[in-house]
């Protein structure tokens, strides 16, 4: 039997199947996810998060950059943490999460349910959840 | 295709992959862990902060408790670090050659932040 070395580049794996495409998009939206948070925590602490807010309260904004999330906090003024900026990185942050996590639960899911029609449930599940988390995710960020 | 598994959860559990099989169930425990909370939470604000449900106020009481933002914390710090180990070793594959001494460097650095949060939550929870 021959085997294949996993030792090779990215572009001589190839980008062919949907498979593929889905496993380099887990890697790089990590690594966007990882951008927007650390862009959340530098932004906090120049809008006065060192001496206004707890470590776990600095940590909530950095997860999810939503203007509700400081509300209960010390700041004298939350309306910069409201601003537009701040809202399209939380939206940008929705949609790779949302991306990143569904996908990684289909792929638990394949692991356990082997069947062809019990798969294509749990695809048409993901589509709906995924619609549905950017759905209410969106307008809790833009509207409340 | 198809899978018939006949493993069941502790014989999966006591599986002697050692340190990358304990990273790798972490890690989708942690995944898991993340997706139920974020789900539950959005579906919480919504239910409660638009609607105005009971029931909302209610599951948002949950996470604020010091238990479960332990487990909470976990999940994160964990999937994220181990993330990005994985990720560093899948786009530069030369490196996979070292991958026992990144899962070294992960928990070192996984201890590291979480015994600082783990710390700050206690603490906190016991009103210091």
């Amino acid at each position: 039997m021959t085997t294949k070395s996993r030792n090779l580049s990215i572009a001589k794996r190839g980008l062919m199947s949907f498979e593929t495409i889905m496993w380099v998009f887990t890697r790089l939206s990590a690594l966007g996810m990882y951008a927007l948070i650390i862009f959340g925590l530098i932004g906090a602490l120049v809008m006065g998060a060192r001496n206004n807010m707890t470590f776990a309260e600095v940590m909530r904004w950095g997860f999810m950059p939503n203007v509700t999330h400081v509300e209960n906090t010390a700041l004298p003024d939350t309306t910069p943490w409201a601003g537009t900026l701040w809202k399209l990185t939380a939206s940008a942050l929705l949609l790779i999460a949302v991306g990143h996590g569904v996908h990684g639960l289909v792929v638990i899911a394949d692991d356990y349910i082997a069947t062809a029609k019990g798969r294509q449930i749990v695809r048409i599940c993901s589509g709906v959840m995924i619609l549905s988390m950017i759905g209410i995710g969106a307008y809790l960020i833009w509207v409340s | 295709m198809g899978l018939n598994r006949n493993v069941s959860l502790m014989t999966a559990l006591r599986y002697k992959g050692q340190g990358p099989f304990l990273t790798y169930i972490l890690h989708r425990i942690g995944g898991l862990g993340m997706a139920i909370f974020i789900t539950v939470h959005m579906l919480s604000s919504f239910t409660g902060n638009i609607l105005g449900w009971k029931i909302g106020f209610l599951a948002n009481q949950v996470y604020e408790n010091w238990l479960f933002q332990l487990f909470i914390f976990f999940c994160v710090l964990f999937h994220a670090i181990n993330g990005l180990r994985i990720t560093l070793l899948d786009l530069f594959p030369k490196l996979i050659l070292y991958h026992r001494q990144a899962i070294t460097i992960e928990w070192a650095a996984f201890i590291a932040l979480y015994g600082f949060s783990a710390f700050t939550i206690i603490r906190t929870a016991l009103g210091g």
